[in-house]
């Protein structure tokens, strides 16, 4: 086979595998498992998503935060007030929107908290950083808890079932997708895509290629004109946008937005954990970071039903566990393992061998 | 002003306990380069040996010394074992370590001592005096003479010992030291230790003066704990002393004057994080690199 033949063949192989991912996720899957399987992939999705926004600053412009459970609080927030919520400003009363309706606005808000947070990443660099964010997560809850007029008084927006129920177009479209977990489902799922797609673009472009070049050398990068504050305040706002959305998602879910101390802490260190375990830098990482993070928590919760205080320790276990054996993610990992294949394969079918040239699993970042 | 000098007292007590604990984060980061997430549920989990020790009768300074020698050890087998395979990896890999770390040490703590609230008692009287109206505790006191006694020996420790020259030799430059003969393993692990003992002498401090200890006893003060680090500089003990007690302070004069900011007095800290780091991206205390292209 020659090498433009092979070429068509491996574009012809991915085609195929996306059509059938794409078919079994977007229809077979929600249709044909039961609402509580259905929940947990949609778990994954925006799980996966809040990731990607991550990556967007973390993989790619190596800016570290582990606040981005408080951008997720916020799009949660945004999205449940506007749909339970009737405001009037300026005259005009706005409220009782419908679940596509706050998208826009989630993002736009998140888009612009993202951008004010990233102006103090132009001086404040890697740990420091880090810590800023970390206020953020702290802060939040605190906010949150003072200033919403929830349910019944307290922080906790919940919403209601018709209000969570897919809209009559979709249902009127897809009857068979028209439960609310389903149409819960879908929505992750439909945006996990555009995300992944967004990400794709943004990784092969200039932006992208700039924010790596920031990465991984600023001074290096500004003296070849790259815009380092726009770049950088650039990677905060679409990364918050990504959380802020992912959080939007987490409503239709859980029915509820709610900011509990410790799980906007822990929201934020999950993303970070399902972004190092799927792999940095990479498009297709912080989605099997998700899943990966989804299905180890049920399974180290189901492995001991009787002991649910254990499970938090195999969870630990397992995550360090899995840093010893793919340091570099599922990606990188998948990664070494093919260039290892190839190379062994090569050097059988070319005896005597040539010399083994090294692993270079990050060279494509 | 009686209220100023109550609020300023409390502040300097909690900054104390704040200012032990980032000892501990600094000595890590010292030695690791990174941030232990794990150093709450480390000094959590020394807590509760504590509380066993004293549970069983034994005479609480005594098992203060014997939980900080415990955890000393414990310190240098988890740099041992669980950190030294992934030494070589990248800081993010490290730090979800750390994470699991924390989940693991959190979970077993409760699994092992059970989620109760246990009172662990404190090694002197407890006593309150009011001069002109000032409440004045003897937790305070004590908090703040036992952080300059460890402040002091740290210091006798990393300036006037060898194995405090090749603690600091490994900070500094770990390569060189090493060509220089220095066990830079062994130096690592002693960091560690030194870490899990004054995180251990931190909860031990800290918990007698709350109303008790339970498994999320730590969490609130290692937040804290990374503030007063990043104010000060995350390489410098100095840094996490000022930190700590600034931190402390400031968040003790909100809740004490600032109606305004009442429930979310924390944006204090925070804020003011921000301002020092806007003005020293290193911190007050921390040493900057310059980089060359």
């Amino acid at each position: 086979m020659s090498r433009s033949q092979q070429r068509l063949l491996g574009l012809a192989v991915s085609v195929a595998v996306v059509a059938v991912l794409i078919v079994w996720f977007g229809w077979i899957f929600p249709t044909n498992y039961k609402s509580a399987d259905t929940r947990l992939v949609a778990q994954a999705f925006y799980i996966g998503v809040a990731a990607m926004g991550l990556n967007i600053l973390t993989g790619y412009n190596g800016q570290v935060s582990i606040g981005h459970g408080a951008f997720f609080g916020v799009g949660a927030y945004t999205t449940a007030l506007l749909m339970d919520h009737e405001y009037t400003f300026l005259g005009i009363t706005y409220g009782h929107v419908s679940f596509l309706g706050t998208l826009l606005p989630c993002a736009i808000v998140t888009f612009v908290i993202g951008a004010l947070v990233g102006f103090p990443a132009l001086r404040v660099k890697g740990l420091y950083l880090a810590l800023v964010t970390l206020g953020l997560a702290v802060i939040f809850p605190d906010l949150a808890t003072r200033f919403v007029k929830g349910t019944g008084g307290t922080s906790l927006v919940a919403l209601t079932p018709t209000e969570l129920a897919a809209p009559s177009w979709f249902a009127d479209h897809f009857p068979s997708l028209s439960a609310q977990d389903q149409w819960a489902y879908t929505m992750c799922f439909a945006l996990a895509i555009v995300g992944l797609v967004g990400v794709w673009v943004i990784a092969r472009s200039r932006f992208g290629r700039s924010l790596i070049a920031v990465r991984d050398h600023e001074a290096a990068a500004s003296s070849v004109g790259i815009d380092l504050a726009r770049t950088k305040v650039l990677a905060f706002a679409l990364s918050a946008m990504y959380a802020g959305i992912a959080g939007s998602l987490s409503v239709l879910v859980l029915f509820n937005a709610s900011a509990d101390k410790v799980e906007t802490f822990q929201n934020s260190i999950e993303f970070l954990v399902a972004l190092v375990i799927g792999g940095t830098a990479t498009v297709i990482g912080p989605i099997i970071g998700g899943f990966a993070v989804v299905y180890i928590d049920k399974w180290t919760k189901d492995a001991f039903p009787s002991k649910p205080v254990l499970s938090p320790a195999i969870f630990g276990i397992a995550l360090i566990v899995l840093m010893y054996v793919l340091p570099d993610g599922v990606v990188g990992g998948s990664r070494r393992l093919f260039a290892w294949s190839r190379r062994t394969l090569q050097t059988r079918r070319a005896r005597p061998a040539a010399p083994a040239t090294p692993a270079t699993p990050a060279s494509t970042r | 002003m009686a209220l100023f000098f109550t609020q300023l007292l409390t502040g300097i007590q909690n900054g104390a306990v704040y200012a032990s604990l980032a000892i501990a984060l600094v000595l890590i980061f010292r030695t690791t380069g990174i941030l232990n997430f794990a150093q709450g549920e480390m000094a959590l989990f020394s807590t509760y040996l504590l509380w066993k020790f004293t549970d069983s009768g034994l005479t609480v300074w005594l098992a203060i010394i014997i939980t900080m020698a415990i955890s000393f050890v414990g310190g240098a087998l988890i740099e041992r074992v669980v950190i030294r395979p992934v030494e070589q990896s990248s800081a993010l890999v490290i730090v979800i370590v750390t994470i699991g770390l924390f989940l693991a040490i959190n979970s077993l703590a409760q699994v092992i001592y059970g989620s109760g609230q246990r009172a662990v008692p404190t090694f002197y009287p407890h006593h309150i005096w009011r001069p002109g109206g000032v409440i004045i505790s003897s937790d305070t006191l004590v908090l703040v003479g036992v952080l300059a006694i460890e402040c002091l020996l740290l210091f006798l420790l990393l300036q006037r010992t060898k194995l405090g020259l090749a603690f600091r030799g490994v900070s500094g430059n770990a390569e060189s030291s090493r060509l220089l003969g220095v066990p830079v393993g062994r130096i690592l692990m002693v960091g560690w230790g030194l870490s899990a003992a004054v995180g251990a002498l931190a909860g031990a401090m800290a918990i007698p003066t709350t109303a008790g200890l339970v498994p999320s006893s730590m969490q609130q003060i290692l937040v804290f704990a990374f503030a007063a680090a990043a104010i000060g500089g995350f390489d410098s003990v100095v840094g996490a002393v000022v930190g700590g007690i600034i931190v402390g302070v400031a968040d003790a004069l909100t809740i004490g004057y600032v109606n305004a900011l009442h429930g979310i007095d924390l944006v204090v800290p925070f804020g003011l994080i921000l301002l020092v780091l806007l003005f020293r991206p290193a911190g007050l205390f921390g040493s900057t690199h310059v980089e060359r292209v």
